[in-house]
């Protein structure tokens, strides 16, 4: 069952992902963003990070696309702009691709991977909490002071002065 | 009733994981449907009445069963679904078709998702999960995403205007919400929603059930906060602007007809149900019954979790023929300098709380 479903997530992911980049209209693309982040989702769900994944629907899906999509519907005469397939050169760029391919394959086949069998499913909003709370409470604080610092940022450079 | 247990239930009967997956799905899912529609059909009649006796009408009585006339205009909202059923299905013929269609499927998902985690008594819930209230909040936005879709496919001015003021205000409004709705986890230290009603059992200040509204003063202010937030988040009047008909016409539903449309109006109001179930779960006291071991098993506790989230629903009805819309200067400025300030204070007011008393 678990393979069943996984698998159908997997493909959820990478087929939005490759929609998102082969569309030639940028608001499909970002639609099918709104997949592809559904996918990941998915994935969390398989690696019992029950917290993790609904952070990444509110911050990915309710925050940042609706912000890329209110980007796209903001900017003037959007739909005439011409988005570009033609590929450039593609000897170097195929070497790349075959390259990190080869690598990631690599990687991914010489590791040891540990394979945990039967392991009870564990909460894990409390000792993420705790952890930002007590062991990582300076870095946490650092960004929230960075967002803040983003924030007014933004502000001051969208306001008109009168 | 969890998926899960009907997963586990349906395996001990043959060996076909995939089938059983599939099968304990859909059979939890055709009842989240069939209570969205019955939701739907009930609150559309009640609106229709409540509005007519609240300006002295007497609203729909032409449709019901009996040979003429009917009994009070029963079968109004039966009527209006099968009108809206056989209804010509529109497409503007410069709209972006794909997107046009695809719509209102990713706004009943969202709505269809929330409804997935709401605690309807003890056992009745489809998913029972340790992050439920944070799930509820989380797709919520899913739909903001919809609305926005409809209204740029309609490529019409309304429809885009609708959305945007749409989206803003769903967004803005998750905050003091999202704030509000922190005050029940802090007290019970807990995100999941059955243990979250199990903590306010029993009774406090020997009369009062121990609701977290009644816990403190700041969840007091917190629950009409969050209330207050959710009534804009599902779009209602005074909070409609995004709406609004003397402006917008019917703002990003403006060129929806048909079946696309009543699909809109089942997910605008399972939203309804889906917030007053959060807020009944979180500072009612969900499934309780309000007299502290009074008529507090079984059945009896869809009886009040459903009476309760009537009752939300009710209210916001009430306020929709009670009070003028807000303008969007006003929207922004009630969301960001009145709540928010006073949501923040809530959340430090029941951390000390919850020092000194708890």
């Amino acid at each position: 069952m678990a393979d069943f479903t996984f698998w159908i997530v997997v493909g959820l992911t990478l087929g939005s992902a490759f929609m998102v980049v082969q569309s030639k209209n940028l608001l499909y693309s970002a639609y099918a963003l709104l997949f592809s982040f559904m996918g990941v989702t998915g994935l969390y769900v398989f690696l019992w990070a029950d917290f993790i994944a609904v952070v990444q629907v509110v911050v990915y899906v309710g925050g940042i696309l609706i912000l890329i999509i209110f980007g796209i519907m903001l900017t003037n005469k959007i739909t005439s702009v011409n988005i570009s397939h033609t590929s450039v050169q593609k000897g170097i760029g195929t070497l790349a691709v075959l390259g990190i391919a080869t690598l990631l394959a690599y990687m991914v086949f010489s590791t040891p991977w540990i394979e945990l069998a039967n392991v009870e499913q564990e909460e894990t909003t409390a000792s993420i909490g705790r952890l930002l709370m007590m062991d990582y409470l300076l870095p946490f604080e650092a960004a929230s002071l960075l967002l803040l610092g983003a924030l007014i940022g933004a502000t001051t450079l969208s306001r008109k002065e009168d | 009733m969890t998926v899960d247990l009907l997963i586990d239930w349906l395996n001990t009967i043959g060996d076909f994981p995939v089938l059983a997956f599939i099968l304990a799905v859909v059979i939890s899912g055709i009842p989240l449907f069939l209570v969205m529609a019955l939701n739907a059909m009930v609150a559309v009649y009640v609106e229709r009445k409540v509005s007519a006796f609240m300006m002295d009408r007497i609203g729909p009585m032409g449709q019901g069963p009996g040979l003429h006339a009917g009994k009070w205009g029963l079968l109004q909202t039966v009527a209006d679904a099968v009108k809206l059923l056989v209804k010509e299905d529109t497409v503007p013929e410069s709209s972006d078709k794909v997107l046009f269609k695809m719509a209102p499927f990713i706004i009943f998902i969202g709505a269809f998702m929330g409804l997935a985690a709401v605690p309807f008594s003890q056992t009745l819930q489809v998913v029972d999960f340790n992050v439920g209230v944070f799930y509820i909040i989380a797709v919520g936005s899913i739909g903001v995403i919809g609305i926005v879709m409809a209204g740029w496919a309609s490529n019409n001015k309304w429809s885009l205007y609708g959305a945007m003021r749409s989206a803003a205000q769903i967004i803005s409004y998750e905050i003091p919400a999202g704030l509000s709705i922190i005050i029940p986890i802090m007290m019970a230290g807990t995100m999941n929603l059955q243990e979250l009603i199990h903590f306010q059992s029993g009774s406090v200040w020997g009369i009062l059930p121990n609701w977290i509204i009644f816990n403190n003063p700041f969840s007091f202010i917190a629950f009409f906060i969050f209330f207050i937030s959710a009534i804009a988040e599902t779009n209602r009047t005074p909070f409609d602007i995004p709406e609004a008909e003397s402006e917008l016409v019917a703002g990003w539903m403006t060129e929806y007809s048909g079946f696309r449309w009543a699909i809109f109006f089942l997910s605008e109001y399972a939203n309804m149900l889906i917030v007053s179930g959060l807020a009944v779960a979180g500072f009612l006291g969900g499934w309780q019954s309000p007299i502290p071991g009074l008529f507090d098993s079984g059945a009896w506790g869809l009886f009040w979790f459903m009476g309760k989230v009537a009752s939300l629903i009710f209210i916001m009805m009430w306020f929709r023929w009670t009070f003028p819309r807000l303008r969007v200067d006003q929207l922004m400025h009630v969301c960001w300098k009145v709540f928010i300030p006073i949501a923040m204070l809530n959340i430090f007011g029941v951390g000390i709380w919850k020092l000194i008393f708890g």
